[in-house]
C-alpha cells in the first residue's frame, strides 16, 4: 500500500513537474471528450429519444474543441501532453502538429454533419442497438489517432475505431449487411494485424515507440536496422486501411451496405485515418526510406487511381459508384506522398482535407437522391431534377468538387500535385492525375445525365416523397458551401497546410515540443 | 533461443497464412487467430528474451536492485491479446451469423451485397 | 441446470466469488490483481449463479443492463483522467488523498477510479456476452 512518505529520488528526471497550462489541455480533450459522451449514451438505455441530442451536442463541442485546437497549435506551435506525468519517451505522449489539428478539425466537422444527417436516417430501432454510442467511440478513435504522438497508441485508437466501425457496419443487420461486414471485417483486422507487426519490428530495433523519438533515432540507425522492412510493411498496413490498389477489394464489397450516414462517415473518416498514419509514418519518421520507396509508391497510387475510376465508370448503383471515388482520391494523394516536398505532400493533405467533405456529402446525396427517386440504381432512378432543383444543383456542385474542375476544393489540391509531380519530371503521374479527373468528370456527369436529367417513366417513383427533410438538406448544402468557400478562398487554409507539409518534412518543432531542449 | 522462437513465429505465420488464404470462413477465422498469437510471439521475441525477475522496486529502495525483464513488449503483448480476442469473438458471432443468413461459409458464395447479376443500366439518354 | 445441491450453493459460492474479485480489485495497485482479473472472476461469479439459477435471475440480481454496467465503468476511466487537470498535472496522473475514517488512514486515488472503471467495464462488457450466450444455450 502506498503511504505519505517522501520520495527518495529526484523526480525531475522522470517526471513533468512544471503545472500544465490550461490551454495544453485542448491536446486530450477531444478523445476524452469523445469517450465521456460515449460513456454517458452507453449508460442511458432508457431514455433513448435523447441520445440524438446528446450526441449531436457532443459533435457540436467536439467541433469548438478542435477548432480551438487549431488554433491554439498555428499560434504556439506544436503542443504535447505526457500521459501520467512520466516524461517521454517513458510517458505515452499525444503531440499534436498542424496536420493532426487539420485531420482532427475536418474530421470533426465531418461527424457533425453526420450526427445531424442521423436524425432523420436512424429510427428508433438503430438507436436502441446503438448508433450514437458508436458514433461518440468512433470519434474518439478517430480524434485519438489523429492526435496521438505514440504509435502503439495510434493501434490502439485504429482498434478503437475499428470496433466501433464494426458495430456501425452491422446496424440493421441486413443480409446485405452481414455479408459486406463479412469482408469488411476480416481485412481490415488483418490489415491491422500488418500494422502491429510492422510496430513490433519497429520496437525491435528502436526500443521506443515514440515517434518524437523514432524520427531522433532514425538517422542512426539506418546502417543497422531493417528499416526498409520496416516502411514496405507500414505501406502495406496503411495502404490496406486507405484501400490502395492490390489491397482495396474490401471497400467496393463493403462500403455501400450500411445505412447512408454510417458510409458517409466511414468515407469521410476511415480511410482518410490510414492516409494520416501513412503521411505521418513515411513522411516524418522514415523521409529516407519514403525517397527509396517513391516509384513503388507513385505507381501503386497512379494504378489506385485508375482502377477506382474505371470501376466508378463501370457501375450503375450511386453507392457503389462513390465508393470507387473514394479509391481512386486515395490514388491521387498516394501519389501526393510519391512525390513528396512540401507541394506534394501540401497537396496530398489538401486532397485528403478535400476528400473527407466531398465524400461524406456526395454519400449524403446518394441518400436524398434515394429518397427522391426510391432507389440507389441508375436503372431505375430517373427524373431527380425535375423532383427537386435545388438537390441537383448541389449534386451538380458536388460532381465538380470531386473530379476536381474549379471553383471547388478539390481543384487546388489537384493543381498542387499536378505542378509538384511536372517539377520533379514524373510527367506519367500527372498524366495519371489528369487523365484520372477527366474520367471522373465522365463518370459524375454520366451518373448526373441518367438519373437527374432523364425523365421518369410514368407513374414510376410517385410514392417517392418529393420534400426533403431539413435536417438532410441542411448537412448536404452545408458541406457542399464549405468546398465551394474552400475553392473561392482557398489562401488561408492553403498557407496552413502548407506550414503543415514543412512541419512534417522538418520535424525540428515537433521534436522541441515533446523532448525541450534536447533535440538537435 | 531467439533463433527458435524467431523459428517458431515463422511457423505460426506460415499456418495462419495458409489459413486465410482459404475460402472457407471458418479456417479463415482459425488463421486470424494463430495469426494473432504469431504477431504477439514476435513482440515477445522483439522485445529481448532474457531470465529476468519482474521489473518491480524493492521496498525502501529507489531503483532496480540487477537486470529484469522488459515490462514494455509484456504491457504491448497484453494489450493486443484484450484486442484480438475482442475481434475474435466479433468476427466468430458475425461468421455464425452470416452461415445463418447467408446459409453458406463459402465466401466464393456470398456475393449478396456484389451480385453477380445485375439489371444493364440504361444505355441511352 | 436442475441440481439441487448446486443451486443450493450458488448463492454463497456466487456472494464469495464477487467479494474475492472485489479483493483482487483492491490489491492489485501493487501486488498482482486489478481491474481486468477482477473483473473476470466477478464474470465467473456471475456466470456460474446463470448457470444454477436461470439469467432472469442474474440480469434481476444486477439490476442495471450490463451494457450500463460498462458505460458507466468507462465514464468513471474517463473522469479519473480529468481530475488531474484541476490538479494541474497531465492527464491520467494519479493523484492521492488520504482521509482518515474511524481513525483509519484510507489511500484513495485517482489510479484506483480508474481501475474500479476498468473492472465495470470488463464486468459489463464480457457478463454482456456471457449471459446472452447462456440464453442462447438454455433455448
Amino acid at each position: 500500500m502506498a503511504v505519505s512518505t517522501s520520495p527518495l529520488a529526484d523526480l525531475s528526471a522522470a517526471l513533468v513537474l512544471e503545472p500544465v497550462a490550461a490551454a495544453d489541455w485542448l491536446v486530450i480533450l477531444p478523445v476524452a471528450w469523445c469517450l465521456a459522451f460515449g460513456a454517458l449514451l452507453v449508460m442511458l438505455r432508457r431514455p433513448i429519444g435523447l441520445h440524438p441530442f446528446i450526441a449531436v451536442a457532443g459533435l457540436a463541442g467536439l467541433v469548438v474543441i478542435d477548432g480551438l485546437l487549431l488554433q491554439h497549435v498555428i499560434a504556439n506551435g506544436p503542443v504535447t501532453m505526457v500521459m501520467g506525468r512520466w516524461l517521454p519517451p517513458f510517458g505515452i505522449a499525444f503531440t499534436v502538429d498542424l496536420t493532426g489539428a487539420l485531420f482532427a478539425l475536418v474530421a470533426s466537422i465531418v461527424a457533425f454533419a453526420g450526427g445531424i444527417y442521423s436524425l432523420a436516417d436512424i429510427n428508433d430501432s438503430g438507436r436502441r442497438y446503438g448508433f450514437y454510442p458508436f458514433l461518440m467511440l468512433l470519434m474518439a478513435g478517430v480524434s485519438g489517432a489523429f492526435l496521438t504522438g505514440d504509435i502503439f497508441n495510434l493501434y490502439v485508437w485504429f482498434e478503437v475505431l475499428l470496433i466501433s466501425s464494426f458495430g456501425l457496419i452491422v446496424l440493421g443487420s441486413e443480409r446485405e449487411q452481414i455479408d459486406g461486414a463479412v469482408k469488411y471485417g476480416f481485412l481490415n483486422l488483418v490489415a491491422t494485424t500488418l500494422f502491429l507487426i510492422a510496430t513490433g519490428y519497429l520496437y525491435a530495433s528502436f526500443g521506443t515507440l515514440n515517434m518524437a523519438d523514432i524520427a531522433r533515432k532514425a538517422e542512426g540507425l539506418r546502417g543497422t536496422a531493417p528499416l526498409m522492412t520496416l516502411t514496405t510493411l507500414f505501406l502495406l498496413a496503411f495502404g490496406m486501411k486507405a484501400a490502395a490498389f492490390p489491397v482495396n477489394f474490401w471497400l467496393p464489397a463493403s462500403y455501400h451496405t450500411p445505412r447512408v450516414v454510417v458510409s458517409a462517415l466511414f468515407a469521410g473518416l476511415l480511410t482518410k485515418v490510414g492516409i494520416y498514419a501513412l503521411i505521418r509514418v513515411t513522411v516524418m519518421l522514415l523521409p529516407l526510406e519514403r525517397e527509396e520507396l517513391s516509384f513503388v509508391i507513385a505507381a501503386v497510387g497512379a494504378l489506385t487511381m485508375l482502377v477506382g475510376v474505371f470501376g466508378a465508370l463501370a457501375q450503375s448503383d450511386f453507392r457503389r459508384m462513390l465508393g470507387y471515388l473514394v479509391i481512386s482520391g486515395i490514388g491521387s494523394i498516394l501519389a501526393g506522398i510519391a512525390v513528396g516536398g512540401p507541394g506534394g505532400i501540401g497537396g496530398a493533405i489538401f486532397y485528403a482535407l478535400h476528400s473527407m467533405l466531398v465524400m461524406t456529402a456526395l454519400y449524403f446525396a446518394s441518400g436524398v437522391a434515394a429518397k427522391l427517386g426510391g432507389s440507389f440504381s441508375l436503372s431505375s432512378l430517373a427524373g431527380l431534377y425535375r423532383r427537386h432543383v435545388g438537390f441537383a444543383a448541389i449534386s451538380l456542385m458536388l460532381a465538380f468538387a470531386v473530379s476536381g474542375l474549379p471553383p471547388f476544393s478539390g481543384f487546388w489540391p489537384k493543381v498542387m500535385l499536378v505542378k509538384a509531380a511536372l517539377d520533379i519530371g514524373a510527367w506519367w503521374l500527372a498524366a495519371a492525375l489528369l487523365v484520372t479527373g477527366f474520367l471522373t468528370t465522365i463518370a459524375t456527369g454520366r451518373f448526373f445525365l441518367l438519373a437527374y436529367w432523364r425523365d421518369a417513366a410514368e407513374g414510376e417513383g410517385a410514392t417517392a416523397e418529393a420534400r426533403i427533410p431539413a435536417v438532410i438538406l441542411l448537412p448536404l448544402a452545408a458541406l457542399t458551401l464549405l468546398t465551394l468557400g474552400i475553392g473561392l478562398y482557398p489562401e488561408p487554409l492553403l498557407s496552413t497546410i502548407q506550414n503543415a507539409a514543412a512541419g512534417l518534412s522538418e520535424p525540428s518543432s515537433y521534436l522541441n515540443s515533446v523532448f525541450p531542449g534536447a533535440a538537435r | 533461443m531467439e533463433a527458435w522462437f524467431a523459428l517458431l513465429v515463422g511457423i505460426f505465420f506460415t499456418v495462419a497464412i495458409y489459413l486465410l488464404l482459404s475460402k472457407y470462413i471458418i479456417r479463415v477465422l482459425l488463421g486470424v487467430a494463430i495469426l494473432g498469437n504469431a504477431v504477439n510471439l514476435l513482440i515477445f521475441t522483439g522485445g529481448r528474451l532474457t531470465r529476468g525477475v519482474p521489473p518491480v522496486i524493492p521496498e525502501g529502495a529507489d531503483a532496480l536492485s540487477g537486470p529484469a525483464a522488459n515490462a514494455l513488449p509484456q504491457a504491448l503483448i497484453l494489450t493486443a491479446i484484450v484486442i484480438s480476442f475482442s475481434f475474435f469473438a466479433f468476427l466468430l458471432v458475425l461468421a455464425w451469423r452470416a452461415y445463418e443468413d447467408l446459409l453458406t461459409d463459402n465466401t466464393d458464395e456470398m456475393r449478396v451485397a456484389e451480385p453477380e447479376e445485375e439489371p444493364a443500366p440504361p444505355l441511352g439518354y | 441446470m436442475r441440481s439441487v445441491i448446486f443451486r443450493a450453493v450458488a448463492p454463497f459460492l456466487t456472494s464469495l466469488m464477487v467479494l474475492f474479485s472485489i479483493f483482487v480489485l483492491l490489491r492489485g495497485h501493487n501486488e498482482p490483481g486489478g481491474g481486468f482479473i477482477g473483473g473476470l472472476v466477478a464474470v465467473s461469479a456471475l456466470a456460474v449463479y446463470g448457470i444454477a439459477c436461470g439469467v432472469e435471475t442474474v440480469r434481476r440480481a444486477i439490476y442495471f443492463h450490463p451494457m450500463a454496467i460498462a458505460g458507466a465503468g468507462l465514464f468513471a476511466a474517463t473522469i479519473a483522467g480529468l481530475i488531474s487537470m484541476a490538479a494541474r498535472v497531465p492527464f491520467m496522473t494519479g493523484l492521492w488523498v488520504y482521509p482518515s475514517l474511524l481513525g483509519v488512514e484510507v489511500p484513495l486515488s485517482t489510479v484506483m477510479l480508474f481501475d474500479c472503471g476498468v473492472y465495470l467495464v470488463v464486468v459489463g462488457a464480457i457478463s454482456s456476452i456471457a449471459l446472452s450466450l447462456e440464453e442462447r444455450g438454455g433455448e
